[in-house]
């Protein structure tokens, strides 16, 4: 654990994955330093969702390395909760816990998961709530807000965690259009404020907007990446160009 | 309140009503003492039924295909089979089967009385069908849901205690509820193996007033209320329980 | 409008999950036969070696198992007559719950609650006790045996249910069918009729036939009144054997068997038409 921040936060070498018999990632390195926003692109089915859940631990790989602020996650005997405390997860179905108000959906990891204060804690979550622009909302259920309002508690309550980095998968995907730009412009300030970024997703303004550098995969490789501005508009590969054409 | 009991004695002296367990201390006594037995035998059986139904949820979800069987086999055939016959298996032939305990003054008696006989035999029953609905709550829990907790760091015993049971719970309660409702039902069994619950007291009285017309009814009338109350009652818990936004 | 129409797709109010066929958890019949099987030939080698009975207790069960199964054969047919008589009159019962006159609605709902929520065996007690011997219409006397007021009692809980089986399967027709026929010109008799209880047979057949797997276990409650049914049968068999406690197990054995053998498939055909319907809806 001798990481120092000049190294990459997240360093991906030569990562393998199959389900049963079908690979999904069949060879993926990428490095992301502190402070940078990444995002990963790519035709559905192409493994990039398998990709960010595996630097979580939600999917075990089967070969190659993954090292988040030097601690290897693929590794039997992962500290898991080690592992989580630095990394942040969003999904795209919100996953809040139904039965707990905004307010407690975000306060509950801290005070149960790291046995943190409880009244310090609250201050702090409704910091948060302030944060995603969402006060009044406290004392409502998910079942009681909005999708984009879901999204945005989401994302508050993996930031109570104080994580290093977060990991987006697809986030404004199950969205109503109407309700996706206030979770983007969330990410966004996040994003400013220099927090670690890993996004799956099929935005590509918002992509080309935040990003630092912009990874394409299809078939489980990573076809082409670099800086949005040359990736978008000068992609080599013929499949990158294909899948940017349809798209924008 | 003896007035209001002497109206009852005045009433089967004028029109042949006749109501000895209002207007008898003795009678009222042992109706009270059969209403309060049907009370303690439904909620022991609540309880031990619970405690199988969750048992049983845990042991279906084993990875030992013998073990899902034989939790399986209990459940069928529990659910496709008289809770009376079980009653009579349980208390008859189980109960022969098992030693006898020696009694304070020296004589024989045996293991269990009938009471607690009725106790597991009816858990037994009732538990078959709690088993079923748990398992149901359990999955009807989504797994991003458990997913979302465990990038969070929950660890799977958190896990289980704060986000599935409660959120199985929930699921769970309506199917839960029926069954108890069935469970308080049942317990009328238990006279066939002489456990003094209402029935059975209502049946001593109407022996020795031979008055079967109006115990009949009261008995209805008893169950009637009881069965209503309590559906009432877990209505209520079920709409105070209901998380908002959802249904 | 009051209320923003708010997206609540997380899926923890949803049914669980249906077993898929085929797997491996699915319990056949045989195994609950030889589950049974098992039980009776383990009690009596139990007890085969304590005794010094003339006759093991195997024998002696295969001596009476003709008389036990014709005893069964009369709660089946007790379990038949209970189930047409109650479904008859809990039909219109169900009818009447959803009257559109107040008070055969209200009055409906009270005797289908009334019913519902007495235990089996009161009403059985009910029956036995309150209903006449025999009946005389003045040109004929009906005479009343046990087991034709056996059946009376065991349909009042049987109509009750149905009551709220037909309720319950009218209301979850989706409200368009009744406009629909209503735009039509139907009366609302011929909608009833012609439109609205076609579609809810099929709803109706998993519930009443679960009814009647119920039923069916319930009719040796008329043991408990003197019907001299299956385990009415089972005692006295016990009794003429001198009272020997190594057969009770094999005899109750052999009873919860027969029930199993008879109530099992009726219970799988049930999930199964549930199933069925429940794709097709």
């Amino acid at each position: 654990m001798n990481w120092t921040p000049d190294q990459p936060m997240v360093s991906i070498k030569n990562v393998h994955k199959a389900f049963g018999e079908l690979e999904v990632l069949k060879g993926v390195s990428l490095d992301v330093m502190k402070g940078e926003v990444i995002c990963i692109i790519g035709p559905s089915g192409s493994g990039k969702s398998t990709l960010i859940r595996c630097v979580n631990a939600l999917n075990d790989i089967q070969q190659g390395s993954i090292l988040v602020e030097g601690q290897e996650v693929n590794d039997p005997d992962l500290d898991k909760l080690e592992l989580r405390k630095k990394v942040g997860m969003v999904f795209q179905q919100y996953n809040l816990f139904p039965h707990k108000t905004a307010l407690e959906n975000i306060m509950m990891a801290p005070v149960r998961v790291l046995k943190r204060d409880k009244s310090q804690t609250e201050v702090f979550a409704r910091e948060l709530i302030k944060k995603v622009r969402l006060q009044g909302k406290e004392d409502s259920y998910p079942g009681e807000l909005s999708g984009g309002q879901q999204q945005r508690v989401a994302i508050a309550r993996s930031l109570a965690m104080k994580p290093d980095i977060m990991l987006f998968d697809e986030v404004t995907a199950a969205l109503d259009p109407e309700t996706v730009g206030e979770v983007l412009t969330t990410i966004k300030e996040l994003a400013e404020d220099g927090m670690t970024c890993i996004l799956v997703t099929h935005e590509m303004g918002f992509a080309r907007e935040v990003a630092d550098h912009i990874y394409f995969t299809d078939g489980g490789l990573i076809v082409e990446h670099g800086p949005p501005k040359t990736f978008f508009d000068k992609a080599k590969d013929p499949r990158t160009r294909e899948f940017l054409s349809q798209i924008l | 309140m003896e007035l209001f009991f002497e109206w009852f004695r005045v009433l089967y002296d004028t029109t042949g009503i006749n109501l000895p367990f209002l207007y008898d201390s003795y009678d009222r006594g042992r109706m009270l003492d059969g209403f309060l037995t049907t009370i303690k035998l439904s909620i022991v059986c609540l309880i031990c039924s619970v405690i199988i139904g969750i048992v049983g949820a845990w042991l279906q979800a084993s990875a030992f295909t013998w073990t899902r069987r034989f939790v399986n086999g209990y459940i069928q055939l529990f659910r496709n089979t008289p809770p009376l016959v079980q009653l009579y298996f349980f208390y008859f032939a189980v109960g022969a089967l098992l030693p006898k305990v020696e009694t304070d003054w020296g004589g024989q008696a045996p293991m269990f009385g009938s009471f607690a006989w009725a106790v597991i035999s009816l858990s037994f029953f009732a538990g078959a069908f709690n088993v079923e609905i748990f398992r149901s709550g359990i999955e009807a829990v989504p797994k991003s849901t458990v997913e979302a907790a465990e990038s969070l760091g929950f660890s799977r015993l958190q896990i289980y205690r704060d986000i599935t049971l409660p959120l199985a719970f929930r699921v769970c309660l309506p199917a839960l509820n029926n069954n108890l409702v069935n469970l308080v039902k049942t317990t009328t069994l238990a006279y066939a193996i002489a456990v003094p619950e209402m029935l059975y007291e209502a049946n001593q009285i109407w022996s020795d007033n031979v008055n079967v017309t109006e115990m009949m009814f009261f008995l209805l009338i008893a169950y009637f209320v009881l069965v209503g109350v309590l559906v009432w009652g877990m209505n209520s818990w079920e709409r105070n329980m209901k998380i908002p936004g959802y249904g | 409008m009051a209320r923003p129409e708010f997206k609540t797709d997380l899926p923890v109010m949803l049914a669980p999950p249906e077993r898929r066929q085929g797997e491996p958890l699915r319990i056949k019949l045989w195994h609950g036969i030889a589950l049974f099987g098992f039980c009776v030939l383990s009690s009596t080698y139990v007890f085969a070696d304590d005794t010094q009975a003339p006759a093991s207790a195997l024998s002696v069960l295969v001596k009476w198992m003709p008389l036990l199964l014709s005893g069964f054969l009369f709660n089946i047919v007790i379990s038949f007559c209970s189930m047409a008589l109650g479904t008859i009159v809990g039909t219109a019962l169900g009818l009447g719950q959803i009257s559109l006159i107040p008070v055969v609605k209200s009055s409906s709902w009270f005797v289908t609650q009334f019913f519902r929520n007495a235990p089996w065996l009161v009403l059985l007690f009910f029956a036995m006790f309150l209903l006449p011997f025999e009946f005389d219409l003045g040109f004929v006397v009906i005479p009343f045996p046990d087991w034709v007021k056996a059946i009376i009692g065991l349909s009042l809980p049987v109509m009750a249910n149905v009551s709220e089986v037909v309720r319950g399967a009218v209301r979850s027709l989706p409200s368009g069918q009744w406009e629909a026929a209503e735009s039509l010109a139907y009366t609302r008799q011929q909608t009833l009729w012609l439109i609205i209880l076609p579609q809810c047979v099929k709803r109706m057949l998993p519930p009443w036939m679960n009814l009647y797997s119920i039923l069916t276990m319930a009719t040796v409650l008329a043991s408990v009144v003197g019907v001299s049914e299956v385990m009415t049968l089972t005692g006295e068999a016990l009794a003429a054997e001198g009272g020997r406690t190594d057969l009770l197990a094999p005899f109750y054995s052999f009873v919860l068997l027969i029930f199993f053998v008879y109530c099992y498939p009726i219970a799988r055909y049930t999930v199964y038409l549930e199933k069925k319907f429940a794709v097709k809806d």
